[in-house]
């Protein structure tokens, strides 16, 4: 297990330093960079912007300049962000807490409706409970998020009762504790609904499908030839069963959520990793650019960790480290 | 007599049993019929995707009327006013003494009438320019392009995996570290910063083409690491073994041996891909990193309604979200039946 550890840190790291690389280069292979609208206004001086430039070795070789950054990485400076001229971490920092609050949401939204709707389509397999539900989950499945997120943000400006996008009320400052929370919670309802109905969809299907399969397995039929009451049958030995594999995709659904997150939070003006992105790619923030896109590398990295981690707890027959 | 019995292919059943399902044929019909009318854009729509009258902006659909004082007449429009309402809206009320008619056939177009006056069936968007037409002309661009990316990282996606594969040792762990690298970042993200490294005075063409090698980048990886365990496994086979033994080059055993074998999975994920980078390209669209404006796509249509106020009042600026779904929606029907087709295991229906 140990030598497996050290093992999946150090391809890791590489991997790491790999992505990080190639999204320095492909920042840099574009001509121009952020100071290049300064030069344009009149009020700005050719040395100023050439002093900029220079502070931050813009005009270096590309190895230079990436050497400089991994340096200042592993020393804990991220960088500074041009756009909103203010350290890099002080901006992710918050922007990374909202979009795991949301993340979060519908991550339990997800697992709390996908896995029981899964069991409950299984059981009733073929019958009109099943095949609503199939067809409901395969609309779901193909619904852009983006597209649904304007829906409902459309259908609640008609006849109100939520927030239209954002994380806060302007009032904010002014509550307590407990009136601040309620006012997030209320803030996320759009979004995390939105964020989790597709992926709910999916979990939803798969779920069924695994159960179906564990149902039709020999021990199944051996545990009610001896007379265990359905229940147990079902919640006991076939679920547990059913479950196992849907623990992988945590991980990827960590992933495939941050991604969808990006354009829900971007539609519903939700302050998280993904619209901070959009802006940083759009105005050229070097800097703000490579630290987002490193962060939701190592979120998802994380998520996968966690996944295997878990996938070790439920099933006892994988151990790590003594393959083969 | 002996009556000859055709031997048929895994493919030509799968095609058999795909035709037996009556919804996913449907879902082909409704694929055919967009991807036709996208191609007949030319003719089918009234203008063309540029063709705008800032005179009429946020006009909604246009009535068309069948009955002139009582009597069923040739079918028109009437000329429609712009005023505006208590709070400044624009509100476009019919004149009903102008009446223009409706044209068919004529000057290579389906259907029209006569200027200064406007058809919008599906209301015209904020510069006035018909929201039907800009729907099937943006639909060249939103269905080909899925397909495209789709047809360029499966060819990178069989070609690495099969490679990987195939010689396994040194080769494989190096394809595979890179399609990590591609995994490792979330989709949306890798898109966002391959879409910096695209200047920001390309033409439309060229954002086309970077849009498509975008798609086709963030989608190979995952198809490569599946195919290199099929071809892990399929090249133990005695059927390679024989061919090795004959001489046959190592490029096209994969080619033509081993690569073959992964067909079944592959149609069905091409479906399920191509509806994916449709809703890829939609996004980076409408975030206003994709396609650009004056050429429409269905992202960029919907950029309009990413804020409020314009949906409240012109509703209709929503469509091409609805012509998202169904594209979307019959692309993964079919993708799904296709698995169920090619999988005799779940042929009972789970």
């Amino acid at each position: 297990m140990f030598k497996h550890i050290i093992r999946r840190l150090f391809s890791t790291t590489f991997l790491l330093l790999a992505v990080s690389f190639f999204t320095f280069w492909l920042m840099h292979a574009t001509p121009g960079n952020f100071f290049d609208s300064m030069r344009l206004n009149p009020q700005i001086s050719k040395e100023t912007v050439d002093r900029y430039e220079k502070l931050y070795h813009l005009k270096d070789p590309l190895m230079v300049q990436y050497t400089h950054w991994v340096i200042n990485i592993l020393h804990g400076e991220w960088g500074y962000s041009l756009y909103y001229n203010v350290p890099v971490t002080h901006v992710l920092g918050s922007r990374l807490f909202n979009t795991f609050i949301l993340s979060f949401a519908s991550l339990l939204l997800t697992w709390g409706i996908a896995i029981p709707l899964g069991i409950w389509a299984a059981l009733r397999h073929n019958q009109w409970v099943d095949r609503t539900l199939s067809l409901f989950s395969f609309a779901a499945f193909s619904t852009p998020g983006f597209f649904l997120a304007v829906l409902v943000l459309y259908a609640a400006s008609r006849w109100g009762g939520l927030p239209l996008g954002g994380m806060h009320s302007p009032n904010y400052d002014d509550m307590g504790l407990i009136e601040r929370i309620g006012d997030t919670v209320l803030h996320l309802v759009i979004p995390a609904t939105v964020l989790s109905l597709s992926s709910m969809a999916s979990l939803q299907r798969i779920m069924r499908g695994n159960m179906l399969g564990v149902l039709r397995q020999q021990y199944i039929l051996a545990a009610r030839a001896k007379g265990l009451p359905e229940g147990v049958v079902i919640y006991r030995h076939a679920l547990r069963n059913a479950f196992n594999p849907l623990v992988t995709l945590l991980g990827y659904e960590f992933a495939a959520l941050l991604s969808g997150a990006a354009l829900i939070e971007i539609v519903c003006s939700w302050p998280g990793l993904g619209s901070l992105l959009l802006t940083a790619v759009r105005s050229k923030d070097v800097f703000l650019v490579m630290s987002s896109t490193l962060l939701a590398s190592v979120l998802l990295i994380i998520g996968n960790w966690l996944a295997d981690i878990l996938l070790t707890l439920v099933d006892p027959r994988i151990r790590y480290g003594k393959e083969n | 007599m002996e009556k000859k019995i055709k031997p048929r292919g895994r493919i030509s059943l799968a095609f058999a049993s795909l035709r037996r399902n009556r919804f996913s044929m449907l879902c082909l019909w409704a694929l055919s019929v967009l991807y036709g009318l996208a191609i007949c854009a030319d003719f089918v729509c009234p203008y063309g995707y540029q063709d705008e009258d800032r005179d009429f902006s946020y006009c909604p659909p246009t009535a068309i009327e069948f009955l002139d004082h009582g009597k069923l007449v040739r079918p028109f429009i009437y000329g429609r006013t712009l005023t505006f309402d208590a709070v400044h809206r624009r509100v476009y009320v019919n004149d009903y003494r102008q009446k223009y008619s409706l044209h068919f056939l004529t000057g290579g177009r389906l259907f029209g009438v006569d200027p200064p006056s406007r058809f919008y069936i599906w209301g015209a968007d904020a510069r006035g320019r018909d929201l039907f037409s800009r729907i099937w002309y943006g639909a060249r661009i939103s269905l080909s392009i899925g397909l495209l990316g789709v047809i360029i990282s499966f060819v990178l996606g069989l070609l690495i995996g099969g490679i990987a594969g195939y010689y396994g040792g040194w080769v494989d762990n190096i394809l595979m570290r890179l399609c990590e690298m591609f995994m490792m970042v979330p989709g949306f993200y890798l898109m966002l910063a391959l879409r910096a490294a695209v200047p920001e005075n390309f033409n439309s063409v060229q954002v086309y083409v970077s849009v498509v090698v975008i798609l086709a980048l963030i989608g190979w990886a995952s198809l490569a690491r599946i195919i290199r365990g099929m071809a892990l496994s399929l090249r133990e086979r005695d059927f390679v073994l024989v061919a090795k033994t004959l001489g046959v080059p190592d490029i096209i055993i994969i080619i033509k041996h081993i690569l073959p074998q992964t067909i079944s999975f592959s149609c069905a994920t091409l479906m399920l891909t191509v509806s994916s980078y449709i809703l890829a390209e939609a996004g980076l669209s409408m975030v206003g990193l994709g396609i650009q404006d004056p050429v429409p796509s269905w992202g960029n249509l919907l950029s309009d309604a990413m804020e409020i106020v314009p949906v409240i009042f012109a509703p209709w600026i929503l469509l091409p979200g609805l012509f998202i779904f169904i594209a979307v929606m019959c692309f993964n029907v079919i993708g799904d039946a296709l698995r169920d087709a090619f999988d005799p295991m779940f042929r009972e229906g789970i």
